[in-house]
């Protein structure tokens, strides 16, 4: 071993020692600034009950209904706010013709194929009073067709167990 | 939901982690898919003398229906009984100087009753009678029928007062040739013109004179709702309710098959013959509904109920059938490979339904449906599956279900 060799080699590694504790503290201040927050929320995130729990999301789904029937002319997710009817380039045909005379509901709510739809029109024609749609017909009929066609669920669908809301069941009174 | 609060914290912590800083951390954001529609179809509209917890399915004209387990009482409360509009209900109606004709060719007389008339000429009459709409449980057909989508809710049993529509029409006089009677209401056709009837319906005379088919003016002691008939409406148990005139000014007797609003096309009616599903029939091939098919209802326990493997589960609800009584209540927890009886309560009178209890034991942790299903005297049934398709989906009498988890 040489002695210059053997005098440096201390000094080096005391500088390779301070700048790495330098850097691993500008690591920790910068990992501080970064994680704080989040790591702030959990430690402080409180423990809510489940009763708890499920009025917090109630009452923003209530927050978001309002939300939206203040805001029902607009457009979100695809619906239309004020009718419920899905958005489309001929949306307008559509609740011009048919919300008239009954709730945007009765589409909403029904399935069927283009031919079914354009039997619901005949009927309403023949029963219910509804003129000639000349030729809006068609384009409602492709609406409806391409928005509220019906599903296959075979002779019986089985219950969804994700759309039902779980509840914990309180046997004790 | 142990399990779901847990997904919770660990949902929240992830998106935490993953935000960038200074960005707000919402709850909000973890709320579960499904929640806001959920929340949506809970958006309620107030309708006078009707809870804010039942669910609408059409606000012009007014369909409401109520869930399974806000139909535990034994007698529906008026603010829960579903409502089944056509048309647009009169306005500022005066029971005092409300009337009902009775006329049509084959009424010997031409008479009108005021309310108070009825209420003093006749026999005052009470009986609990179940209500149905033909076209509850609709929205389970496949290829799906068009209406209003019915889940189970389109039902409900409460005491009727009011005098026996056999009294009124004998004070008449019938004909030997009346084969049926037709009603008018005061409502108005929705697209407003003043010469359609909302709804003009009726049932055969043999019905009509039946003990319990009755005029009635009070729903469990109290004036009728607004939107279920006030302040006279007829009440035909075991039949569509839609037969059940509301909001009643005049009854005709008829010697021709009642050729009202929705009497005629395919407003309730069935293929005469079955047919395949999907099938189109003609219109001279579909015959008038008259005696509603045997049905149940789980009330109680709301579907979603969790519960322990230590634990029972009390069940509850009522059956109802247009035969003389439901006989025979069973429960499955297994898909119907087997069948367990229920204790059923005997009958108020024809038409009312009856409760039935039961206690469950589960026999290990996991993911249940209970099943329940109504026998009557003459041994009709429920079916598990959906009943003989109909293009315009009534009588749906499939068994109610309810989903259990064990935990």
């Amino acid at each position: 071993m040489d002695n210059r060799q053997f005098n440096t080699e201390p000094l080096w590694k005391m500088f390779m020692f301070i700048v790495n504790i330098f850097i691993a503290g500008v690591l920790l201040l910068f990992g501080y600034f970064v994680l704080e927050k989040p790591i702030q929320d959990y430690i402080n995130q409180p423990s809510y009950s489940a009763e708890q729990l499920e009025e917090m999301t109630r009452n923003r789904a209530i927050q978001r209904s309002k939300e939206r029937s203040e805001n029902w002319d607009l457009v979100e997710k695809g619906i239309h706010l004020k009718t419920g009817l899905k958005a489309d380039p001929n949306l307008q045909i559509v609740i011009g013709a048919c919300t008239s005379c009954h709730s945007a509901k009765l589409i909403t709510q029904n399935r069927a194929t283009r031919s079914g739809w354009k039997n619901m029109i005949v009927w309403m024609q023949k029963t219910q009073g509804l003129g000639d749609l000349g030729y809006n017909e068609p384009i409602i009929l492709d609406y409806l067709a391409k928005h509220y066609s019906p599903k296959e669920v075979g002779r019986r669908a089985s219950l969804d167990p994700e759309a039902i809301e779980w509840y914990i069941l309180n046997l004790d009174q | 939901m142990i399990n779901n609060r847990r997904k919770f914290i660990k949902q929240s912590l992830l998106a935490s982690l993953a935000t960038s800083l200074g960005s707000n951390i919402v709850f909000g954001k973890n709320i579960p898919f499904g929640m806001e529609l959920v929340g949506l179809s809970e958006t309620t509209s107030s309708f006078p003398g009707k809870s804010e917890l039942l669910s609408v399915l059409n606000d012009r004209p007014i369909n409401i229906e109520t869930p399974a387990h806000l139909l535990n009482d034994k007698l529906t409360p008026n603010d829960l009984f579903f409502v089944r509009n056509n048309g647009i209900p009169p306005v500022n109606i005066d029971p005092n100087k409300w009337s009902l004709e009775i006329s049509g060719e084959s009424a010997a007389s031409n008479k009108t009753y005021s309310l108070n008339e009825l209420k003093s000429n006749f026999e005052n009459i009470s009986y609990n009678i179940t209500l149905e709409c033909g076209g509850n449980g609709r929205k389970e057909f496949n290829p799906p029928a068009k209406g209003n989508q019915w889940t189970t809710g389109a039902v409900g049993c409460v005491k009727w007062t009011g005098v026996r529509l056999k009294d009124v029409l004998n004070d008449v006089g019938i004909k030997s040739d009346a084969v049926y009677i037709g009603y008018y209401g005061a409502d108005s056709h929705l697209s407003g013109s003043p010469d359609k009837d909302a709804i003009s319906r009726g049932v055969p005379i043999a019905k009509a004179l039946e003990k319990e088919s009755m005029i009635a003016w009070a729903m469990n002691d109290q004036d009728i709702p607004l939107l279920n008939g006030h302040p006279l409406r007829l009440v035909f148990g075991g039949y569509p309710a839609s037969c059940s005139g509301k909001w009643l000014k005049k009854i005709v007797i008829r010697d021709q098959v009642h050729d009202g609003q929705k009497m005629k096309g395919s407003s309730y009616r069935t293929p005469c013959k079955p047919v395949a599903p999907g099938a189109k029939v003609n219109e001279e091939d579909m015959c008038i509904i008259e005696n509603m098919p045997v049905k149940s209802l789980i009330s109680y326990p709301k579907t979603g109920a969790t519960i322990n493997l230590d634990q029972q589960l009390p069940i509850a609800g009522h059956a109802w059938t247009s035969s003389k009584e439901i006989t025979k209540m069973e429960y499955s927890i297994d898909f119907g490979m087997n069948w367990l009886a229920c204790r059923l309560s005997k009958s108020d009178n024809k038409y009312a339904w009856q409760h039935f209890e039961a206690e469950v034991n589960f026999p290990e942790k996991g993911y249940y449906e209970v099943w329940a299903r109504a026998t009557d005297i003459d041994g009709n049934t429920q079916p598990m599956l959906l009943p003989g398709w109909n293009p315009k989906g009534y009588l749906n009498n499939a068994c109610h279900r309810i989903a259990i988890k064990v935990l």
